[in-house]
């Protein structure tokens, strides 16, 4: 049972729960303490000291279910042996008769061979059990192990000594051979399924880290359709780590100076000695964020994982407001707060996106409608190419902007040598802005994101 | 003491499943059998539990940890705690968190005033108490027996933490929407929750007398350290199945029969299923049972439905999402309650 425990640990990591070994004691005890017999109470208890939200609980349910369910062993059960014996014209009677007479027959074979003749299936699956421990299949990491795992595990349960068994029986006892044969035939895939199913438990874990890796350093604008949904996934791992990052510890760093007046009245009642003594706090703001994003063709994708980022930093960042631009400029902050955001982005696109990019008209439409909502203390983020199809740049309201606001940042996704290049204004709007930063993988989002909330702490 | 020894038994428990297969079967049925046992004495204090509420609480009593209650507003989070104190005979303390909660509401406070009084007293009194004591040495030492008074519990206000620590007892304590208290508070949290003790720099650490059962609510306002998580037993309340609610609005409200009982869960779940800002909770339909009583009404009707809507959601809003559908829900919760 502990060794079970220990396994079910391993593989509930590798599907993404994260246990300490304090909760593997909590979980080992709540397990003693209800024990193995009913299923769902042991599924519970299991639920209650591992997992610790909701999405740990659905994957670890999810996990506990495949984790308990062994492959059976389909032994030629009595389905098959109904078949046979059609066939053979009821020559054996009852499968009962048969079993008996085949073990009898049989006392000289290997035990695996015993086992399969009378379709021991307690026996078969605490050899399987056993077999695959030998075999250490809680080590198997990618799927071109398969193969080898499975033969080790046969090679454990004791197949040589099975085929030796075949091959006596085949001149003495044909029938017997041949329901051998076919029990084999079933043990095989029996023991490839149990160790796909170890493959989808332990191998879990790396193949994660791994894609995650690949993930952090690939350009955002040139993802694959089923890669899309991984990177949301991703950029909500960082947006979870930004988040605990900078939301926490605040208050002590805000302690100003003494607060001479307070004081004094907060201890008017022991007569003027302070024992209380009262802070001034130093004001801090959090982030207040305007972002500018471009959302024409190739730029798209990115924004969209940008504005994806911004908008799940709700603790951190008191205030944003979003902006999308490819002809004309609209806000588009509400559309963001009210929907997923797979279909906001939707909804975005299908107003403004895929048009060809004009800065300067989206700048002008930002000066008239929105220009009210930069203050002293707001962060400017614009990103997007800066390629305005050879039209006006109008850098001189991104001037303004740059004047009004705490800080304007751009964020590029192309890289620093094709700034300038054809009909990119890079270089033209760089002079305004206090920061530009390249901004292509989810890595150098989220150092970007990091950085620019970090100036206000 | 019993704790300390407890992983020990329990590890040589492992064992013992692992050997006997006797043993295993008495052992567990033992265990759901006190599970159920739990349901019951639950059920007596009028909270109809699920499985898993009823597995919790058992474990928590068992593995003494508290119990982090997570889930929408209005499923029963705080009733949960008020009826274990009822069901074991228990006083429950109450602690609310709220913005700005801090050591001196929810773990003790330190009486200056009362110690600066003291001072005073004594120091009319040092020339009496240090009368007998001709040598330096001896008036110190005399002073040292009064030293031990100026921290000492007299000058301690204790507040609900520390108050639990001290029921003779043992009690329930309830520490309610700990999600909106600040991150401070969590950490602060974090000592008593994992060895039922506190340090207070004046005295010294108090420990339990009897381990409170302890549980912790939020509805996900902010996200919990992982430190607080770790030190709990983790359960979701969710809305519950339509058979519990009923269970669950029968024990609440007797009054109601059995056709409008079914009929109004029917209704409140095909509420659950629109897309609203606040979706009915089993507080809302317990309200709601209680006002469609006091109407006398015995069945569901689209009417009283549409004039008593306002008792179930609490948004114009959501009201209007729903005033259009009133009737077709009416008509499907009156099927379910002919064949169901």
């Amino acid at each position: 049972m502990r060794d079970t425990l220990h396994r079910f640990f391993r593989a509930a990591r590798g599907a993404g729960v994260r246990i300490s070994p304090a909760e593997s004691i909590d979980a080992m005890r709540a397990a003693a303490e209800v024990g193995p017999a009913d299923r769902a109470i042991l599924r519970d208890a299991l639920l209650l000291t591992m997992a610790k939200s909701g999405e740990e609980k659905a994957a670890l349910a999810a996990c506990f279910d495949t984790f308990f369910t062994h492959p059976d062993f389909d032994a030629p059960s009595a389905a098959n042996d109904d078949d046979e014996t059609g066939e053979g014209a009821s020559e054996s009677g009852t499968d009962a008769a048969a079993g008996t007479a085949s073990v009898q027959a049989s006392t000289e074979l290997g035990s695996l061979a015993q086992m399969l003749l009378a379709q021991d299936r307690a026996a078969i699956a605490a050899a399987l059990s056993n077999a695959s421990n030998a075999a250490g299949l809680t080590d198997i990491r990618v799927f071109t192990q398969r193969g080898l795992f499975a033969s080790r595990v046969l090679e454990q349960l004791g197949i040589a000594q099975l085929r030796d068994d075949i091959d006596a029986l085949t001149t003495r006892n044909p029938a017997d051979a041949e329901r051998l044969a076919t029990a084999l035939r079933s043990l095989r895939e029996t023991v490839s399924e149990m160790v796909a199913q170890a493959l989808l438990l332990y191998g879990r874990e790396e193949k994660e880290a791994l894609r995650n890796e690949i993930l952090r350093n690939a350009p955002m604008a040139r993802l694959e359709q089923r890669q899309i949904a991984q990177m949301r996934v991703l950029i909500r791992q960082i947006a979870r780590r930004l988040r605990e990052r900078f939301s926490k510890p605040r208050k002590r760093q805000r302690r100003g100076h003494l607060d001479v007046r307070r004081t004094i009245r907060r201890n008017a009642a022991w007569g003027g000695v302070p024992f209380m003594t009262a802070w001034k706090r130093r004001h801090r703001d959090k982030p207040k964020i305007v972002a500018i994003c471009d959302v024409s063709g190739s730029v798209a994708q990115v924004s969209d994982f940008f504005l994806l980022l911004i908008h799940s930093l709700h603790e951190v960042v008191s205030d944003v407001r979003s902006f999308a631009f490819s002809g004309n400029l609209i806000e588009v902050s509400e559309v963001l707060e009210k929907n997923k955001p797979e279909e906001a982005m939707k909804q975005i696109m299908s107003s403004v996106g895929y048009g060809s990019s004009d800065y300067g008209r989206s700048f002008v439409d930002f000066e008239r409608g929105f220009m009210s909502a930069i203050t002293a203390q707001t962060t400017v983020i614009v990103l997007g190419d800066a390629r305005s199809n050879n039209l006006d740049p109008r850098a001189d309201i991104l001037r303004r902007i740059g004047e009004r606001s705490k800080r304007l940042v751009w964020l590029n996704p192309e890289g620093r040598m094709g700034w300038g290049f054809g009909d990119s204004e890079m270089p033209r709007y760089a002079t305004f802005c206090n920061v530009v930063r390249q901004c292509a993988t989810a890595q150098q989002l989220e150092r970007a994101v990091a950085d620019i909330v970090a100036t206000y702490q | 003491m019993s704790r300390a020894r407890a992983p020990k038994t329990c590890l040589r428990g492992l064992f013992q499943y692992a050997k006997s297969g006797v043993k295993r079967v008495a052992e567990n049925t033992s265990s759901s059998a006190s599970i159920e046992a739990v349901e019951r004495s639950l059920a007596s204090a009028g909270y109809i539990a699920s499985r898993q509420i009823a597995t919790a609480v058992y474990l928590a009593e068992k593995i003494e940890k508290p119990i982090l209650v997570e889930g929408p507003a209005g499923v029963g989070k705080t009733e949960l705690a008020k009826a274990i104190a009822a069901s074991r005979g228990l006083e429950m303390i109450r602690m609310q968190c709220y913005e700005g909660l801090d050591e001196a509401k929810a773990l003790y406070e330190w009486k200056y005033a009362k110690q600066l009084l003291y001072t005073q007293i004594l120091k009319d009194k040092l020339g009496e108490v240090l009368g007998g004591a001709d040598t330096l040495a001896k008036a110190l030492d005399q002073l040292h027996d009064f030293g031990d008074v100026f921290f000492s519990k007299e000058f301690v206000e204790p507040r609900p933490l520390l108050r639990a620590l001290e029921q003779p007892m043992g009690c329930v304590l309830l520490i309610d929407e700990i999600d909106k208290s600040d991150a401070e508070f969590e950490s602060l949290l974090l000592e008593i929750l994992s060895d039922f003790q506190v340090t207070i720099p004046e005295l010294g650490t108090v420990v339990a007398i009897v381990p409170p059962t302890v549980i912790l609510t939020s509805n996900g306002e902010r996200d919990l350290g992982d430190a607080l998580k770790r030190r709990c037993l983790h359960l979701h309340i969710g809305f519950p199945e339509p058979k519990l609610e009923e269970r669950i609005v029968e024990t609440r409200v007797p009054g109601v029969s059995a056709t409008l009982r079914k009929q109004l869960v029917g209704f409140v779940n095909q509420v659950r299923t629109l897309d609203l800002k606040k979706l009915p909770s089993v507080s809302e339909t317990i309200d709601w049972a209680k006002v469609l009583v006091l109407l006398g009404a015995s069945e569901l009707g689209h009417e009283m439905v549409k004039d008593t809507l306002n008792v179930l959601l609490k948004y114009e809003g959501d009201i209007e999402a729903t005033l259009p559908q009133v009737s077709g829900f009416v008509a499907k919760a009156d099927r379910q309650g002919v064949f169901g």
